[in-house]
């Protein structure tokens, strides 16, 4: 799996991307002040976009900077002033109930293990990176022809989502 | 007209069966009517049975009847009811018609006052029908009927004046003891339909000789033969016939000395086609018998109620019976049995007379010089005595002797011993009793009167038989009895002039000792008695054989009831209590599940999710591998 | 060098941390936050198998288009939800959220 014999500079790339986003991730879940955590997102957002660019989905990587970066981290960090009522540096605590806290880090531990135990046991086929001038004509074909009933849904859902978290968030008003 | 009376034989026991219907049904409120209808049906019974008697016994060594019809048809059972003419039948029919008869005759002067008076002729008329109906039955299974129906009608008998705590426990010791020995009698009767496939008496004794396995006929013998043991109480069974002396007089003397307990010996002699063929059984068969008449004449002679010496006497003269049939003596035994019926069935009646004349009093050292007020009862008492003790020439020295020479002849002499010494115990504390009750100093007598003659006459009717009935089997008439009942494997000895002489003697020594000590007092009984304390209590006391079966039962029903207890208490309990607390420990266990907290329920989900990884990556290997 | 199986492995790396913070957070949006994380996990996944293996057919980068749509929905609503919530009971503290047991 980690033949350094033909080292290229794509693999030194993805080593360093994948280590930030995985660091990040880490932070994510470590730091007791949730803006921290925030933060941590935010990069580990724009990490998998530096992977996603590396495959050669531009178009992918793009999205994922502006809805994830751009539009759901900002979200959460508006949520998280709003229900800031205590100092910041303990609001993101894990549980107290350390059962809990060991059985979360068991379960997590034995399905990373299942997964990489499932990876190796897995005849990858040996395929290249091929880079397509044309990913995003073929991925805009695909999503107007074949899936455009998906599509359509998935505006209505954005829709429905909007006006939803609106009517939910606004609350009821006390006459 | 005698091939009628034979062809509806069936009639002799159905009539009493239509009198006690009836007298139950329609009269019960008319106690004359009553008596009459029960009497009647038991004097057309008699005719009848002299009928068929002289029919049967018209013939050198006896004709036989037998009529059958299929009275259950299923595939794979068949079942017969017949009736079975033969001289032994004839002659329990004879001799069962005509003391039921004359006890009849006595109880309308015994019961005249007794408010359950038409109960008392109706229950007479079903136990006249029951025993009718088992001397006639020609199979096991029919006979056992009856023989259930015989103890029926003692439980009713016994217990009949229910108001009185004794009577009521003495019927149910009666039943439950008989019923012990009817548990026994009916596995050999079931081995036996298992084995040969039919119970009848004459395909039976086809099929018994060319049997193969004989071991399994020592258990199939020994378990029919303690049907004999509860109903004609051999020790240990011998418990409830003592306590039977709660019923009437009239009923001790019918059931419990001349015809009930004599329906084992009857079957004995009646299956001796089987018992003769096991060796072992009649081993066995012989000694019970013997012991019984031991025990139970050792017994008798301390006894203080009249009526409880003569139901020892009955015990022993039992006992007397199955030792000969024990030997082979099966002509002997059922001459014992003929004679024994009429002059027990006498002593019993007379004890009754004197009873009702003393108002009620059953102690005899409470009764004394009755012989001056009551002549009649004493000198057919006298007789009565007289037979049982076996003084020529009475009826009872013949059938004595019979059984004497039965067991001297065929190497007995263990049992010839014993025999002899029971004569002389019987003699001895039958005199007794005569002694004290009827020509004691004690002047309770003077107030005593002679009963009147519905009682007096079948008193001397049967003395008239006990005087003359023993010669059918004496050398005089040339053993006519033993030509009609025998059986080719029972034994008839020539007579003994040495065994005659000898039993005659041995029976006046011991009238002779009781007078001595009783009547001219030259030995004080008191005396003695202080002189052998403890083996007077023991035999007062009965052996204590009650106490321990009474021991014996406690320690099983409150050891098992305590056995029970512990299980219930610890382990159905437990098993329930196991439940509610896996219940309630489950709940607390699971109660987690549902804890509302969001994150447990994602975690639940990831241990799921977990599972499939591993089973998909699996099935993934071993497809690969 | 590098192929599928390490961008399988990184997203698998990924899912795990976010798991571990659905798990044991107690702020509801941190849990949420974790949520996006598996959520971008599995969008590597679909992109990673897309681009390695049938390259011209992009069906996997249009799921995950899909996939990013519907998460950006599902935070909106869920963080409107713990705001609602907020209102109510002045906590964010997902041990204080127990009345799914009736």
């Amino acid at each position: 799996m980690l033949d350094f014999s033909a080292f290229s500079l794509f693999d030194a790339a993805f080593i360093v991307i994948a280590g930030v986003t995985v660091i990040a991730a880490l932070g994510v879940v470590i730091f007791r002040n949730i803006i921290h955590s925030a933060f941590c997102l935010i990069l580990s957002f724009l990490g998998i976009a530096a992977i996603y660019f590396q495959l050669h989905s531009g178009f992918l990587g793009v999205v994922q900077i502006l809805v994830y970066a751009g539009a759901v981290a900002v979200l959460i960090i508006f949520a998280i002033m709003l229900l800031m009522n205590q100092d910041a540096n303990r609001t993101n605590q894990t549980t107290p109930n350390s059962k809990q806290l060991f059985a979360a880090g068991g379960i997590t531990a034995m399905i990373l293990a299942a997964l990489t135990a499932a990876i190796g046991f897995t005849s990858w086929p040996a395929g290249q990176l091929q880079s397509i001038d044309n990913s995003l004509n073929l991925l805009a074909e695909l999503m107007l022809t074949d899936y455009v009933i998906a599509f359509e849904t998935a505006a209505i859902l954005l829709l429905v989502a909007v006006i939803g978290a609106i009517l939910i968030a606004r609350g009821v008003d006390d006459k | 007209m005698y091939d009628l009376i034979i062809v509806n034989a069936w009639l002799i026991p159905l009539l009493p069966f239509v009198a006690f219907a009836v007298i139950s049904l329609f009269f019960h409120r008319w106690p004359g009517i009553s008596a009459g209808i029960s009497i009647f049906s038991i004097a057309f019974s008699f005719l009848l049975a002299t009928g068929i008697a002289r029919v049967v016994f018209s013939q050198p060594g006896g004709a036989v009847y037998e009529f059958t019809t299929r009275w259950l048809d299923i595939s794979g059972l068949q079942v017969d009811m017949g009736l079975l003419l033969d001289p032994l039948s004839a002659l329990m029919l004879l001799v069962v018609t005509s003391i039921a008869a004359l006890v009849q005759i006595y109880s309308l002067g015994y019961m005249k006052d007794d408010p359950g008076f038409a109960s008392y002729y109706a229950y007479q008329s079903l136990f006249a029908a029951s025993m009718l109906g088992l001397v006639i039955a020609n199979n096991f299974g029919q006979m056992f009927v009856f023989w259930e129906l015989v103890g029926i009608c003692s439980y009713f008998l016994i217990g009949f004046w229910f108001g009185r705590d004794s009577a009521k426990n003495a019927a149910i010791k009666a039943f439950v003891t008989n019923r012990v020995g009817d548990f026994g009698f009916l596995l050999g009767i079931l081995f036996l339909q298992i084995l040969f496939g039919t119970l009848n008496f004459a395909g039976l004794a086809e099929a018994l000789p060319g049997y193969a396995n004989a071991a399994i006929l020592i258990p199939v013998a020994i378990l029919l033969f303690t049907g004999p043991m509860g109903k004609s109480a051999m020790f240990p069974l011998h418990v409830w016939l003592p306590d039977a002396m709660e019923g009437p007089t009239p009923v001790s003397a019918l059931i419990h000395a001349a015809t009930m307990v004599a329906a084992g010996v009857y079957l004995v002699a009646r299956a001796f086609f089987i018992f003769s063929s096991v060796p072992e059984a009649m081993t066995v068969i012989a000694f019970v018998g013997g012991f019984t008449a031991l025990f139970a004449a050792t017994i008798a002679l301390v006894q203080n109620d009249i009526k409880r010496i003569l139901a020892y006497s009955t015990l022993s003269q039992l006992g007397y019976m199955m030792m000969a049939m024990g030997i082979g003596a099966m002509t002997a035994g059922m001459f014992h049995l003929t004679t024994h019926a009429f002059f027990k069935s006498l002593l019993f009646l007379g004890a009754g007379s004197v009873i009702h004349a003393m108002a009620g009093e059953q102690d005899i050292w409470k009764m004394g010089n009755l012989h001056k007020k009551m002549p009649v009862t004493t000198w057919t008492f006298i007789i009565g005595a007289l037979a049982l003790s076996g003084i020529p020439p009475l009826s009872g020295f013949w059938s004595k002797d019979e059984i004497l020479l039965g067991a001297f002849a065929s190497g007995h002499y263990g049992l010839y011993i014993l025999g002899a010494f029971v004569a002389f115990l019987t003699a001895f504390y039958m005199f007794r009793l005569i002694f004290v009750a009827f020509f004691g100093k004690n002047q309770a007598g003077e107030k005593a009167h002679e009963s009147p003659g519905v009682m007096t006459v079948p008193l001397i009717i049967l003395a008239a038989a006990a005087v003359l009935v023993g010669f059918v089997n004496s050398p005089f008439m040339h053993h006519i009895f033993g030509t009609f009942i025998s059986h080719p494997a029972g034994i008839q000895p020539h007579s003994s002039n040495m065994i005659m002489v000898s039993s005659a003697l041995i029976a006046l020594a011991g009238i002779a000792m009781a007078w001595l000590i009783y009547q001219k007092e030259a030995i004080n009984h008191l005396v003695m008695r202080s002189k052998f304390k403890n083996i007077y209590e023991l035999l007062l006391n009965k052996y204590y054989i009650d106490e321990i079966y009474e021991r014996m039962g406690s320690i099983l029903v409150y050891g098992g009831a305590r056995v029970m207890y512990w299980i219930d208490i610890h382990i159905v309990n437990g098993f329930v209590d196991l439940t509610a607390r896996l219940t309630g420990k489950s709940g607390d266990t699971l109660k987690y599940t549902e804890d509302g907290q969001v994150q447990s329920y994602a975690m639940y989900m990831a241990v799921g999710v977990l599972i499939l990884i591993v089973l998909a990556t699996m099935a993934a290997v071993s497809v690969i591998v | 060098m590098i192929g599928l199986p390490h961008y399988i492995l990184l997203g698998s790396v990924l899912f795990s941390i976010g798991l571990f913070g659905v798990l044991s957070r107690r702020n509801a949006v941190a849990v949420l936050m974790s949520v996006e994380l598996m959520l971008n996990a599995v969008n590597i996944n679909f992109v990673a198998a897309n681009k390695f293996i049938a390259s011209d057919a992009a069906v996997g980068q249009l799921l995950a288009i899909f996939v990013i749509v519907v998460a950006a929905c599902e935070i909106a609503v869920g963080l409107a939800l713990i705001i609602a919530v907020y209102r109510q009971r002045r906590s964010v503290d997902l041990s204080d959220f127990n009345l799914l047991k009736w």
